[in-house]
């Protein structure tokens, strides 16, 4: 991972913005805000076996006045795309924090199809974006896509760019996801 | 194959029963069944979303654990959701319960066999997730001890019912998404004005 870490900044908005509940598939760009929201008694951590899961577990929340969060990586959207309809057509807010790969330096080309089309796929379906480059950014990135989510009941992502979040080394082939 | 209950005695047996909980409807059929049993603002029906009816349930049962949350869901909903039942099993969600209205068929796509015709078995496999209590209900005369268990037992619990597949009058619930929403949060006390 790079040196400057977001992820105390966006622990910091979650529980600015009221967040109780964090759904996840992890990602090791999302290590350290899976472990601070772990470690905060207001935030209910669930993890998810598949990130399709995840707009259809926040839509739950919100039913029953809990508000939620899906951290994925970016293969993950591939995976739940359909469920964006849920958010849409039901108009609730939804926060996606994805983590990038396939952009910037990746060296497992299986990551590429995927990664390079989560903004399109994203955007297809309504998803207004928010790009997160720069680790001092954090806090005001993802206050603006919190208050965009949850003041107006919008579906947003904000994309953690992966030059912010550092590229994976594979030392032998096959390591990891 | 007329081997089963009649799901819709089987949804308006529950609903009779259900006092304060929160009833999520699965696409299809499931969905018509609990339409049909009398709609009511703490009830929600997914008209899309399949395979996401398990994972709504958990969310809505952790925000409100005081409630009890049942969630009505087809066979093919159950295997396209299977992977919420090691997400459920592992957050313990004690208030919720999943019966599974199984008819071994996709009733909305003209009676294709599902996995369930195989023999698969559902609440099986809940239980080996580790699901706290799990039922396969194929007598008429069970159907009450079914409802205690759904509506009372500590959870997570999956009931898999087997219904035949005669067919039933088409109900339709609101397919507004937005009115359903509001209606069940202010049920809730979510909202400042009863939409």
């Amino acid at each position: 991972m790079s040196a400057p870490d977001w992820s105390e900044a966006a622990h910091a908005a979650l529980a600015r913005a009221g967040v109780g509940l964090l759904a996840h598939v992890p990602d090791a760009g999302l290590a350290r805000l899976i472990e601070r929201c772990t470690s905060d008694p207001a935030i209910r951590v669930v993890g998810l076996a598949d990130e399709r899961e995840g707009p259809a577990l926040l839509a739950g929340a919100w039913l029953g006045g809990l508000k939620g969060v899906l951290a994925c990586q970016s293969s993950g959207i591939g995976n739940l795309v359909n469920m964006l309809a849920v958010a849409a057509v039901g108009r609730f807010p939804l926060v996606l924090i994805v983590t990038m790969r396939g952009e910037w330096g990746e060296e497992n080309p299986w990551q590429v199809p995927m990664g390079q089309a989560v903004p399109a796929v994203l955007e297809a379906m309504g998803v207004r974006l928010f790009s997160l480059e720069r680790a001092e950014e954090t806090g005001a990135v993802l206050d603006g896509a919190l208050g965009l989510a949850f003041g107006s009941e919008e579906r947003v992502a904000v994309l953690g760019r992966q030059r912010l979040l550092g590229v994976k080394r594979f030392v032998a082939f096959g390591a990891g996801r | 194959m007329s081997d089963g209950l009649d799901r819709r005695e089987l949804v308006a047996r529950l609903v009779a029963r259900r006092g304060a909980a929160l009833l999520l409807a699965g696409l299809g059929s499931p969905a018509w069944d609990l339409a049909a049993a009398g709609d009511h603002p703490r009830h929600f029906y997914l008209w899309g979303g399949m395979g996401g009816a398990f994972a709504m349930g958990l969310g809505l049962a952790l925000a409100r654990p005081e409630r009890r949350v049942v969630v009505l869901a087809g066979d093919g909903e159950a295997l396209m959701g299977l992977s919420s039942l090691a997400t459920i099993a592992a957050q313990k969600a004690a208030n919720l319960a999943l019966l599974v209205l199984d008819n071994a068929a996709y009733g909305e796509t003209g009676g294709q066999p599902t996995a369930t015709a195989a023999g698969v078995d559902l609440a099986g496999m809940a239980a080996s997730a580790g699901f706290p209590a799990t039922l396969r209900l194929d007598r008429a005369e069970r159907i009450e001890d079914a409802v205690d268990v759904l509506l009372g037992a500590p959870g997570p619990i999956l009931v898999q019912a087997r219904v035949d597949r005669r067919p039933q009058p088409l109900v339709l619930p609101p397919k507004d998404a937005v009115l359903l929403k509001l209606r069940l949060r202010a049920a809730l006390g979510l909202l400042s004005v009863d939409p």
